[in-house]
């Protein structure tokens, strides 16, 4: 029902999996995925697999880093973990979305009879 | 530096592709085990809890080309899936494929050899160092011939010192003939070609020896050991190329003459300075020798000061020419050069200025040529296309975008025209090879010709240039295609195909328009070319050869000449009573300059009595002979030839060209106008005793100019030309009359027999090469036009074969049918010729300069042309006009 919301905002997808590597530390893609869906509360059904192509866009820019290691039920599995420059990014695009939500909201707060008038 | 890292990232995953491919498959199966072993222990069952896993996970190939296209160069990927798929697609279509890459070869590699031309004589600088700053300085071209374009020695010294604008300048003796060397190895000597060049000649070209040394001053002294240079041409001939060649010495004209070195192989002196005359020995001339006083013989060469412009060295030379005397001991001879000017003209533009026009004109040609092979390309893309609408349709049905099919039609019509840019290299690589080896061709600077970086970059262009040209139109017209109608059009009879057929009539048109202009333009030229060999040249060139003859007519203690004159007599008649005895021989006769050939003249002789005005320019050229040679050449007389009796103590007699004879009988009156029978100059004068025809002594197409004819038994030639004439071919009277002549003198050289009408084919040589390549191109354009009108027509047979088929059905004759597309074809041609013939009425006038007695607008050459395209024309349409005539109306109805 919702899960479009995700894809119509670029850049979206790459703030929260930041976040989620920064708050959780190391995890592998369907670590994240899960891990994204529980914080927003499965307001997102996010396509897990849509991930990967965040992941690999973060690596290159150099804000996350990957390792192949084994789960916590014995499996093969990348590992991706934050850097220091993928830190600094998270920080400024954190602050970037608070301002926006912030504006949206006082957009959104707008009486109805201003307009009416 | 992280744009550059992810750059760098994304280029090396692109070259990493499989193992990033394997690696992401990985990822995403752990990706579902982990989440089918998070369900299992959830309650579901293992089916179900995969099956969930893999919904929650999405499309996997959407997020396998996310995966790609976040990690790598996804263009280069789309643009290698372009060239696989148009590789694939066109060896399918091979036939298309070969027809497409010939076109383009053809019309590509004319335009690289002509550029390559071009380039060699127009773009580029000369093949010397600073080559802008080297400059010809000669007066404007006059009556006299070369006497009257060169200086004599002591005008040179004076000039040297009067002129500020070089920073030094040498010249070369203008008259040395071919074979002028005897280079004697034992047995009998083998002719060779020099010329004697200033000390300084190579220091102010700037030209560099690949071995040993060039001349130095001192060679050029009185009493300096003789020394000599050879050509890299002839080192290899006739030397094998000996590497220790420098320091020996041989035997040339009896003289023993020490190499001392030799020139690089960029440097050939003839293609620069005597285009079509094979050079092959330098030789150091001796300012102050003999030829100090012989009159004019030294064309000057000037190398300009660093930062001085032509513009300022002409007024600089204006000044200098007052100083400038013929002979310094006559103060009389000092206004000569004056009164003419002493004129610098860039060496460039006095070597390939005169050929600026016809190049321009070839290159247009060429330019054509590939026009119309492009118009004929796009009209073939185009009816490939048409007949690919339905898959490009389906393409777009399944998410292709507009542009994403443009590009892979352009990335089509790159391929190709980059594989027939190849082709086409290959094809102008072997005709520059073959063209640098016409050594007759009397072009300059043609044995330098060659595909260098200027060619190669200008090969890319056109091949891009081209693939826009004949590309663009079939993509536009693809991508503007309706989706939905091409989906349901089954193609034959349609709407869409109507619009297609159109677009390609007007191709084909314009096609047969751009044929016809290049037709019309070579008919015009080849009508010159005809017009030019029709000239009576006043001489018969065929059936006579000249040999160079080898006399020694040295008489010790003659101080008034005469003696050696009359010692030249009896060996000349002895030469040619010998010689004429051989079977075969009609005639025969010598004389030392041959026309077409050297020249020179010693001023104006004026009849006796006659007051000379003022105003009166140019002089006679003179040719020094012996009684039988205008017979032998067969040129006309009227009154009477030299006898074997017109020798040193005898009246001096000359006889005159009736040109000649004609301006002075302005001033003299002559009764009945002729000149026979009177007299020239003062003291005991020269006594006229015959006029004969004109004889075109420059070119077949100049004007006669003025000739005067001396006895070689009263006037000293300049060597000797026997020319025979006999039926037979020089082949085989060679032998004999090399005999003759070494039985007569030992000394003589194996002299070569020269046809007089290969003299004749060496001055028409450029216009021939000219009208050749023009022809040739505008036959390829005619080609190239007949294979597209055959294509249109018969595209349209194939689209109408149901239509034909159920007129045949209908009724319909054989005659009728084969009448309707032959009408289709005429139609498309009769356009094409109507448009092309008004085009050519404005492009012939650009064109007239070079045409020669032939008016622009000549009714033979556009008649010729008309019938021809028509002609071609609708040959190329009967061709599948009978294939439509023979269409079984059964088989045609029952196909689809």
């Amino acid at each position: 029902m919702g899960e479009s919301k995700l894809d119509l905002l670029q850049g979206t997808l790459d703030l929260m999996v930041l976040q989620t590597l920064a708050a959780i530390g190391s995890q592998h893609g369907y670590g994240i995925a899960r891990r994204i869906e529980q914080a927003s509360q499965d307001e997102v059904l996010l396509n897990q697999g849509t991930i990967y192509a965040s992941l690999v866009r973060l690596q290159q820019r150099g804000w996350i880093s990957a390792e192949w290691g084994t789960s916590d039920n014995n499996r093969k599995a990348k590992f991706y973990s934050i850097t220091r420059n993928g830190r600094k990014q998270l920080e400024k695009d954190a602050a970037y979305w608070q301002r926006l939500s912030d504006v949206m909201g006082r957009v959104l707060a707008m009486s109805p009879e201003e307009s009416a008038s | 530096m992280s744009i550059l890292r992810r750059a760098f990232a994304r280029l090396r995953s692109f070259a990493s592709k499989p193992p990033l491919d394997a690696e992401l498959e990985a990822e995403i199966a752990a990706h579902i085990e982990l989440a089918t072993q998070l369900n299992i222990e959830r309650g579901l069952t293992p089916i179900e809890a995969r099956r969930q896993a893999l919904v929650r996970f999405g499309g996997m190939d959407l997020v396998k080309d996310q995966h790609r296209e976040a990690r790598g160069i996804m263009k280069l990927d789309i643009l290698l899936q372009d060239f696989r798929y148009t590789i694939r697609s066109l060896s399918r279509d091979r036939g298309f494929t070969l027809i497409a890459i010939l076109l383009l070869a053809l019309g590509i590699g004319a335009n690289i050899a002509v550029f390559s031309v071009v380039n060699n004589l127009l773009l580029r600088p000369l093949p010397f160092p600073d080559a802008e700053r080297l400059v010809w300085i000669a007066p404007p071209p006059t009556k006299c011939g070369l006497s009257c374009a060169t200086y004599s020695t002591d005008a040179y010294d004076e000039f040297r010192t009067y002129s500020r604008s070089y920073q030094d300048v040498t010249g070369y003796f203008a008259f040395s003939g071919p074979g002028n060397l005897n280079l004697s190895l034992g047995g009998a000597p083998i002719p060779a070609t020099s010329v004697d060049v200033i000390a300084n000649f190579f220091q102010v070209l700037g030209v560099q020896p690949a071995m040993g040394r060039l001349f130095r001053p001192e060679d050029g002294n009185n009493g300096a050991a003789p020394v000599i240079v050879l050509s890299d041409a002839w080192w290899h001939r006739q030397f094998n190329a000996d590497p220790n060649i420098i320091g020996k010495a041989f035997d040339i004209n009896g003289q023993q003459t020490t190499v001392i070195g030799v020139l690089p192989g960029t440097f050939d002196f003839g293609a620069v300075f005597s285009p079509g005359v094979k050079i092959d020995a330098l030789t150091p001339l001796n300012l102050y020798g003999p030829p100090r006083d012989e009159g004019n013989i030294i064309t000057m060469i000037g190398r300009l000061k660093p930062g001085v412009t032509l513009g300022q060295a002409v007024p600089d030379a204006a000044s200098a020419a007052p100083h400038m005397c013929w002979n310094n001991k006559y103060p009389d001879s000092c206004k000569g050069y004056a009164k003419d000017g002493v004129v610098p003209v860039s060496l460039k533009e006095y070597i390939s200025g005169k050929l600026r026009r016809s190049l321009v004109v070839l290159w247009s040609a060429v330019a054509g040529v590939l026009l119309i092979a492009c118009v004929n390309l796009s009209n073939l893309l185009l009816a490939r296309a048409a007949a690919r609408t339905k898959e490009f349709a389906m393409r777009t049905a399944l998410g292709a975008s507009r542009l994403r099919i443009v590009r892979q039609l352009l990335t089509e019509s790159l391929i190709l025209s980059s594989s027939g840019a190849i082709c086409g290299l290959a094809l102008a690589a072997a005709l520059i090879a073959w063209l640098r080896h016409q050594t007759a061709l009397a072009l300059p600077l043609v044995s330098l010709l060659h595909i260098d970086g200027a060619a190669l970059g200008w090969t890319v262009l056109i091949a891009v240039v081209a693939a826009g040209l004949f590309g663009l139109l079939p993509g536009m017209r693809m991508a503007a295609g309706n989706l939905q109608d091409s989906l349901k059009d089954s193609g034959a009879g349609s709407g869409q195909g109507r619009k297609h057929e159109r677009l390609r009539s007007i191709l084909v048109v314009t096609e047969v328009a751009l044929a016809c202009v290049l037709l019309v333009g070579a008919g015009l030229l080849l009508r010159s070319f005809l017009r030019v060999l029709d000239v009576d040249m006043g001489f018969e060139p065929q059936h006579a050869a000249a040999v160079n003859v080898d006399y020694d007519d040295n008489v010790p203690n003659d101080k008034t000449g005469a003696l050696s004159a009359a010692r030249r007599g009896v060996i000349f008649k002895q030469v040619i009573d010998r010689v004429s005895a051989i079977p075969g021989v009609q005639a025969a006769g010598i004389s030392d300059y041959l026309p077409l050939g050297q020249n020179r003249a010693w001023g104006l002789p004026w009849p006796r009595g006659v007051k000379q005005p003022e105003n009166v320019h140019g002089s006679p050229l003179v040719y020094v002979m012996t009684p039988g040679y205008l017979h032998a050449m067969g040129t006309g007389i009227h009154g009477r030839d030299l006898t074997w009796d017109d020798g040193p103590n005898s009246q001096a007699v000359v006889l005159i060209n009736r040109s000649f004879a004609n301006f002075l009988d302005k001033y003299a009156k002559w009764p009945n106008h002729d000149a026979v029978g009177h007299i020239l100059g003062d003291g005991k004068g020269l006594l006229i005793i015959g006029v004969v025809d004109d004889v075109h002594e420059e070119s077949a197409e100049g004007d006669a100019g003025w000739q005067i004819y001396y006895s070689a038994m009263q006037n000293g030639p300049n060597g000797a030309q026997l020319i025979l004439r006999s039926t037979l071919p020089p082949a085989t009277l060679s032998s004999s009359v090399m005999r003759t002549l070494r039985d007569i003198n030992p000394k003589q050289a194996m002299a070569e027999f020269r046809p007089i009408q290969s003299l004749v084919d060496h001055a028409n040589s450029p216009r021939q090469f000219f009208m050749l390549l023009a022809s040739s191109f505008a036959g390829l354009g005619l080609l190239l036009a007949a294979i597209g009108i055959y294509g249109v027509i018969s595209y349209s047979v194939t689209q109408r074969t149901q239509e034909i088929g159920i007129r045949m059905a209908l009724g319909a004759t054989v005659a009728k049918v084969q009448r309707s597309a032959l009408a289709k074809t005429l139609r498309l041609a009769v356009i094409g010729i109507a448009t092309g013939a008004i085009v050519s009425l404005v492009v012939s006038r650009t064109i007239a300069a070079l045409l020669f007695d032939t008016n622009p607008t000549d009714p033979l050459a556009f008649a010729a042309t008309v019938l021809l395209i028509g002609g071609v024309a609708l040959l190329a349409g009967y061709l599948p006009a009978r294939r439509a005539s023979r269409i079984n109306p059964m088989v045609a109805l029952r196909n689809n």
